[in-house]
């Protein structure tokens, strides 16, 4: 301990305490604070950095999550459009079938009502020929008649063998 | 920058041809040993010059190489002038009508002649003025402040040059500023208060450690092995912890709570003396763990030469370069040791107690 005390040297002690605050207090103004400050700012910004980093992933992930969401909606969306389309083609085929058969049914019926009243002219017609043709044998008929019976006889039956009604 | 080159030459040119001396001159081994224990205990003390090198001519002359620094004295007055003019104790320095002379790495004011008067116990009488000098010590630490000051301004300035990024030896030094706020001030201080504390940290770890550092060169530089350096820090450091400390810290020492009032009275003096104590370890520690690797070290070189043989000399060459690679762990580790427990003393000083009575 006296030999301590006997190596301590107050002019050291001096000049040491004088630089060693001057230093702390320099280096404070100089080095220390800004080199700090900066480092703090720095950190600052890089942990907002990552949160942004973060954020923004976050976001994308969400915005992944909707898109996909979206794409299914869409898809199911098609898929039920599709299924109405086919059903709703499927229904107008079928209504056009059914058209076409009720519109051939009714051209079928007209077409045969009109072949009944043509015949039914014809038919007119022919019974009015007949009619003429009886009529004119009968006159034939009775004007032979009155020249020879038998003659007139054979003559109506020959007549009336050409006329054939079928 | 070139005569320090050169004058390292020159040392070490000087070492080799001093080694080839001690080898050819058979100087009587008990004189070598005195001789190296007086070189050694040399080294530890400051002097007056900047020595390199002292060795004795074949004359019989001492011959010292390095360089002279002020000598400031307040003897009624003050009186400056350079160390060259105490030849390192071997003559009588003339400054004015007043002389002085080197005794003991002391200045003392003498007669013409140089007599120095001791005392029973071998203390001079002689009037001691006012030391002031710029010693060996404090021209390092001159050093190693301005060393300190342009490498930290610059890593400072190269934040701002270059995007916030260190730049250049900065880099090096940033991870270990971060490492004293993250690993030493926060946990020790405390969050809310270890910013006011930062400054005073990181300067002082550098600056030991630095000190430290040096100290390994061959330059023969012993700064933080003085007592009076050591006892300035610690000095810093109570001051600091008792002119900040908060009521709290008081509280503890004065009338610590949670025991018994009769136990207080009694811890009382006891954590008064902690107070004391807490610096003073400080101080202690620095001191002797520098300058015990120091005596090692100088001692282990020693033994190279006291041996002179090859197996000897090489053993001890071994050891002196483990304990060297040591050293450099021990220079770090006290520069930690000391800023840690400076950080605890602080963070003592401003703990804030939620439960006062919980204890």
């Amino acid at each position: 301990m006296e030999k301590l005390i006997s190596e301590f040297s107050f002019g050291l002690f001096f000049w040491q305490l004088f630089i060693f605050v001057g230093l702390v207090l320099l280096l404070k103004k100089y080095a220390w604070k800004p080199i700090l400050d900066t480092v703090n700012e720095r950190e600052t910004s890089i942990k907002d950095a990552l949160g942004a980093a973060a954020d923004a992933r976050k976001e994308m992930e969400a915005l992944q999550e909707d898109n996909q969401r979206i794409l299914k909606e869409a898809r199911a969306e098609r898929e039920a459009l599709l299924k109405d389309a086919r059903a709703t083609g499927a229904q107008l085929v079928e209504q056009a079938k059914a058209d076409a058969q009720k519109e051939a049914d009714r051209i079928l019926t007209q077409a045969q009502a009109a072949l009944e009243t043509e015949k039914a002219a014809a038919i007119e017609d022919l019974k009015r020929q007949v009619a003429g043709f009886s009529l004119e044998i009968a006159e034939k008929v009775l004007q032979s008649e009155l020249e020879d019976h038998k003659k007139q006889t054979a003559l109506v039956e020959k007549l009336l063998k050409d006329v054939n009604i079928k | 920058m070139v005569n320090i080159i050169k004058r390292i030459n020159l040392l070490s040119l000087l070492f080799f041809i001093s080694f080839t001396f001690a080898k050819e001159t058979e100087a009587p081994s008990q004189d070598l040993k005195s001789e190296i224990r007086a070189y050694i205990k040399h080294h530890l003390e400051d002097t007056y010059d900047f020595n390199l090198l002292s060795y004795t001519a074949q004359d019989g002359h001492k011959v010292h190489i390095g360089m002279p620094l002020p000598v400031i004295l307040w003897d009624e007055g003050l009186t400056i002038f350079s160390s060259s003019k105490l030849h390192h104790g071997e003559t009588v320095a003339q400054v004015g009508d007043r002389y002085y002379k080197l005794d003991h790495g002391k200045i003392y004011r003498t007669d013409a002649a140089g007599t120095i008067d001791y005392d029973e116990n071998h203390h001079a009488t002689n009037i001691a003025p006012l030391d002031f000098s710029i010693t060996k010590n404090v021209f390092t630490i001159i050093v190693t402040a301005l060393l300190m000051f342009f490498l930290f301004k610059g890593l400072a300035q190269s934040y701002a040059n270059n995007g916030m990024i260190a730049k250049g030896v900065g880099r090096f030094f940033e991870p270990i500023i971060l490492h004293i706020r993250d690993e030493i001030a926060i946990p020790n201080i405390g969050e809310k208060h270890y910013k006011k504390y930062m400054s005073y940290l990181l300067t002082l770890f550098f600056f030991i450690w630095f000190l430290n550092i040096l100290g390994l060169t061959p330059l023969g530089i012993n700064v933080t092995g003085n007592i009076a350096i050591t006892f300035s820090l610690a000095f810093l450091t109570f001051l600091i912890t008792n002119f900040t400390a908060k009521k709290d810290y008081w509280m503890h020492i004065f009338w610590m709570p949670g025991v018994p009032k009769i136990m207080r009275l009694a811890l009382a003096p006891i954590e008064l003396l902690g107070v004391i104590i807490k610096p003073f370890s400080l101080m202690i520690r620095l001191y002797a763990n520098i300058s015990a690797g120091h005596i090692v070290l100088m001692s282990l070189i020693g033994l190279i030469f006291i041996f002179k043989n090859w197996f000897g000399s090489t053993l001890s060459f071994g050891l002196a370069f483990a304990i060297s690679i040591i050293e450099i762990l021990v220079a770090l580790l006290q520069a930690y040791i000391f800023t840690v427990l400076s950080a605890l003393y602080f963070g003592f000083a401003v703990e804030e107690h939620e439960h006062e009575e919980a204890h």
